[in-house]
């Protein structure tokens, strides 16, 4: 197949491309979520992304947690965005941030005025925004202008055998084009931990990804109160077939094909090394992978699913793919793209790969993904300890 | 000729169900994804979908081989055509 060279997309302020046009209403704390959903009900074309954190989180802890919302705010899915938050400094500092970007970003903060106030306040400033966006048109875009991420969730052994190779063959024939890619999952690479650090580009990238994988695991055998049998696999994972973390590791490896990582990036940060594939450390949770990726400003994600996980994002289209029959057909609504005839020998990965280049390059211009139709907008903070 | 079970890498010694199941005393046939060869088992016990194979016979504290890499250890011996999964198959890494 010869793969398209452009896609239709929405150029942003700062020369990225969007896959959407969000206009997003962004609560910087858990009480400021009535607010911002309040206003996401009085003006459409909008929507607000609740979340459980914001306050008296210190240190590393809070520099993630701002690091995601600013990550949030600035994704070019996003097209415009209200901030707001029960404090000016805090609310003020993503704002301030979210605005290198060039796109129109506006704060309000609650303390002093009250939620109907500023319910009000901030409702004027989402309906400018809310028909400015609706104006924007989308372009022809080079291919080069995605940023894919994946992640695979509820594995089972078709997972490794047909949707996970079909995701490493779309990368082994995108990055070639200058597309950037992006896998996580540090628990979830137990097993396959050495073989994966081959696969850095560089000593420079092996030894970092050795390192970040190194420190989970300590972390991981210092909070264990046995061992992680009874999560890693998971039971669904263990109904598919998957026996050990090390099978399961070597099946979610397939996603990256043969391609090798040019780096390895903390929770949320941008990728500053041009295109390619990078490695981020990440939960192997859906939702806070998927919510790390798209603030580190990935805009359209590919998920393999076995036994069928149902995850969506707040600002990232998933692209949702399965080797599994049986899910294929019992869970229709949820799957974009089924390659199950990889079993039976009907089809191979090429044409699996191609099928979902092509699937990808839908939703990328537009079409709505399944977990969009059905209404999956998860974002899940990674929290790495307890507030004060 | 269909395809009853997929091994992933020649030095596999297990095969993953890709039919809805496989009944005891089945002649099965196999295919190897990594050099698209064929072989044939008889298989002992009813293995579902995605679940695996043992090809060879194992003795307690063997390794088993998917993907070319070693995924666990024996920890219950095992007959060439039998079912390999948690009951008979533990992590190394903990």
């Amino acid at each position: 197949m010869e793969i398209p060279k452009s896609f239709l997309g929405y150029k942003r302020e700062n020369g990225r491309v969007g896959t959407r046009n969000y206009v997003v209403i962004l609560p910087v704390d858990d009480i400021s979520n009535a607010c911002a959903e309040a206003v996401a009900n009085n003006i459409k074309g909008t929507f607000a992304i609740p979340h459980a954190y914001g306050r008296l989180q210190f240190g590393a802890d809070l520099e993630l947690f701002f690091d995601t919302m600013i990550g949030t705010g600035k994704n070019p899915n996003v097209a415009a965005c209200v901030v707001i938050g029960i404090e000016p400094k805090w609310t003020k500092k993503i704002v301030d941030a979210i605005k290198t970007t060039g796109k129109p970003v506006e704060g309000f903060s609650i303390e002093g005025a009250g939620d109907i106030k500023t319910i009000m306040e901030a409702s004027q400033k989402a309906q400018e925004f809310s028909q400015w966006a609706s104006e924007k048109q989308r372009e022809e875009c080079p291919l080069s202008d995605l940023w894919i991420s994946v992640k695979c969730g509820e594995s089972d052994t078709t997972s490794g055998m047909a949707a996970n190779p079909a995701v490493g063959n779309l990368m082994d024939k995108l990055e070639p084009l200058g597309v950037h890619l992006c896998f996580g999952e540090t628990s979830e690479l137990t097993g396959a931990e050495k073989v994966c650090a081959s696969r850095g580009a560089t000593p420079e990238a092996s030894k970092k990804f050795m390192k970040t994988w190194s420190d989970y695991n300590d972390f991981i055998l210092k909070e264990a109160t046995n061992d992680l049998s009874e999560s890693q696999p998971t039971a669904g994972n263990i109904a598919g077939g998957l026996t050990t973390i090390e099978e399961k590791a070597f099946g979610n490896f397939q996603k990256i094909g043969s391609r090798k990582f040019i780096d390895v990036l903390t929770p949320a940060e941008e990728p500053k090394k041009g295109p390619g594939l990078y490695f981020m450390d990440t939960s192997s949770a859906a939702g806070e992978c998927l919510t790390l990726q798209a603030a580190a400003g990935f805009n359209i994600h590919l998920f393999p699913t076995g036994q069928g996980n149902i995850i969506g994002n707040a600002i990232e289209p998933v692209v949702k793919l399965t080797g599994n029959p049986n899910t294929a057909v019992n869970m229709k609504e949820h799957i974009d793209l089924d390659v199950s005839k990889i079993l039976k020998g009907e089809m191979n990965m090429d044409q699996a790969g191609d099928e979902l280049i092509k699937t990808t390059i839908r939703a990328a211009n537009g079409r709505l993904t399944c977990a969009e139709v059905l209404g999956h907008k998860e974002f899940i903070m990674t929290k790495l300890f307890r507030s004060a | 000729m269909t395809t009853d079970i997929i091994i992933h890498d020649e030095k596999d010694n297990v095969g993953v169900v890709v039919i809805e199941k496989i009944t005891p005393n089945q002649d099965c046939s196999c295919w190897i994804m990594e050099n698209n060869g064929n072989v044939k088992i008889k298989s002992l016990n009813e293995i579902p979908l995605g679940h695996k194979i043992a090809m060879i016979d194992f003795k307690i504290g063997d390794t088993i081989i998917k993907y070319g890499h070693d995924i666990g250890k024996v920890v219950q011996d095992i007959k060439k055509g039998e079912h390999v999964h948690v009951h008979n198959v533990k992590t190394k890494k903990w």
